[in-house]
């Protein structure tokens, strides 16, 4: 791997599954049943200019179930942004102070130009509407865990413009050979770019606006919520807000296999009365955070997990 | 009339052809000419052409264009050439180069690009995708860049 994970192309696919194998051995570690300090003395910084709990948490979590410890960047309203610092100072100042660091940023592109003004490893944690790959690692992980293969049928759901998990995860998925169903209004289609990359790359992709006619034959419902901060206009937002629902009555006729999947946090673009149903899988998928990017840290420090757990 | 007397032949300075037709001020723009310098600039648009039906014509006066200079006009006139012009005579002939990065010559299109945040300092970079039709995409966002917008972006 290059040195900095922006997007799903600074891994290769053997890669991406010696990670997912890490991640299942450091299960345990990941629980708190054992205890693995690995990363002792190294400093990871939290660099977190727009709200997060899940990454920045499991980040956290995963850095000292390893041992390791963590500085934030804490509330934007008490650090030097809002005296008008620019990212690249910013940056180059927790390149000093830390071994590795997220990077969160409602501006596209934040983490590359973070990644070229700093030595240290930068982690992409969301740049704006561009990508996610640390959420990728934990969505393949847990589609892993629940299918044991890639190659599935996979329906993205949802805000698929504005939404970086699923921009991250369709590259990731369509590598290993997935047939992609991206279901969404016009207005917040996929990305043109990206269709043309996936296709290029020989993807099998259906479009479609339809949610219904496309989940008896799925096996992973991938559903994102409409980002009402990514809007420009209200009025906007309002036309397609609650677009997609899933409920239990609608999983009448799906796989029995079938996982629901969702970045969180959900609005009602999932009623809480699937949530008991065995086709969620969202929650575990929060927790796959945690094991997925303790693997990561670790590879990005050398740290050999094959040697080092059970032994 | 013969094109080449519309304007007069110059002793000294660059003579830029083949800019599309009414592109020439965009070219100017490019090259940070903006008529505060001392040397005296000419300019002829939509004169005939038999490459491309019609074009601009430029001819800056005692300022000889480098090849980095030029090869920012790759995103509005990919065709350009330019003649060193030494006492009246061509001691020099360049043309646009293709590159693999433009950096510092356009401003990325995308509106919520980081780029775009205030005072920001490192290189606007946009990667070259393809030359002939001519597609780039930002080195930091990835977004495709609008061709169309990116005229009102150029640096």
């Amino acid at each position: 791997m290059a040195d900095d994970l922006i997007t799903m192309d600074d891994l290769t696919n053997e890669q991406i599954e010696a990670l997912l194998k890490d991640a299942e051995k450091l299960l345990p570690a990941a629980k708190g049943d054992v205890y693995l300090p690995l990363l002792e003395g190294k400093l990871l910084g939290n660099m977190f200019f727009e709200p997060s709990t899940r990454t920045r948490m499991s980040f956290e979590t995963a850095m000292k179930r390893l041992g390791g410890n963590v500085v934030n960047l804490g509330a934007l309203a008490s650090s030097s942004v809002t005296k008008g610092e620019t990212l690249f100072d910013t940056m180059k100042m927790v390149d000093g102070y830390c071994d590795v660091a997220v990077l969160r940023h409602p501006r596209q592109g934040a983490a590359q130009y973070a990644a070229d003004a700093c030595d240290i490893p930068i982690l992409n944690g969301g740049d704006g509407a561009g990508h996610h790959p640390t959420q990728t690692l934990l969505d393949l992980f847990t589609i892993k865990q629940a299918h044991g293969k890639l190659d599935l049928n996979v329906v993205m759901v949802g805000d698929l413009r504005y939404g970086r998990t699923v921009h991250s995860l369709s590259h990731a998925l369509s590598r290993f050979g997935a047939n992609l169903t991206f279901i969404a209004p016009p207005a917040l289609s996929m990305p043109d770019e990206i269709i043309e990359d996936l296709k290029a790359s020989g993807s099998n992709i259906t479009v479609s606006e339809d949610l219904v006619s496309n989940l008896p034959n799925a096996d992973v419902i991938y559903m994102t919520r409409i980002q009402k901060e990514r809007f420009p206009d209200e009025d906007e937002y309002l036309k397609v807000a609650g677009i997609y629902k899933l409920s239990r009555k609608d999983l009448k006729d799906v796989k029995e296999s079938m996982i629901i999947m969702h970045p969180l946090p959900r609005v009602d673009e999932i009623h809480p009365n699937v949530d008991n149903t065995p086709h969620a899988a969202y929650f575990d998928q929060a927790f796959n955070g945690v094991v997925a990017r303790m693997a990561l840290l670790c590879f990005l420090f050398g740290v050999d997990i094959s040697k080092e757990v059970g032994k | 009339m013969s094109e080449m007397r519309r304007v007069t032949a110059i002793c000294n300075g660059s003579v830029i052809d083949h800019i599309p037709a009414g592109a020439a001020l965009k070219v100017l723009r490019m090259l940070r000419i903006s008529g505060k310098n001392s040397n005296p600039v000419s300019l002829v648009m939509n004169v005939p052409s038999g490459k491309h039906g019609a074009k601009d014509i430029i001819k800056v006066e005692d300022r000889e264009l480098t090849q980095e200079e030029l090869d920012r006009l790759s995103i509005i006139a990919p065709h350009a050439s330019v003649a060193i012009i030494r006492n009246y005579s061509v001691a020099k002939k360049r043309t646009v180069e293709a590159q693999k990065e433009l950096v510092n010559v356009a401003k990325c299109t995308y509106s919520n690009c980081i780029t775009h945040g205030n005072r920001e300092p490192q290189s606007h970079r946009l990667t070259v995708i393809s030359v002939d039709p001519l597609q780039l995409r930002c080195h930091y966002c990835c977004r495709a860049q609008d061709m169309d917008a990116i005229i009102d972006n150029l640096l």
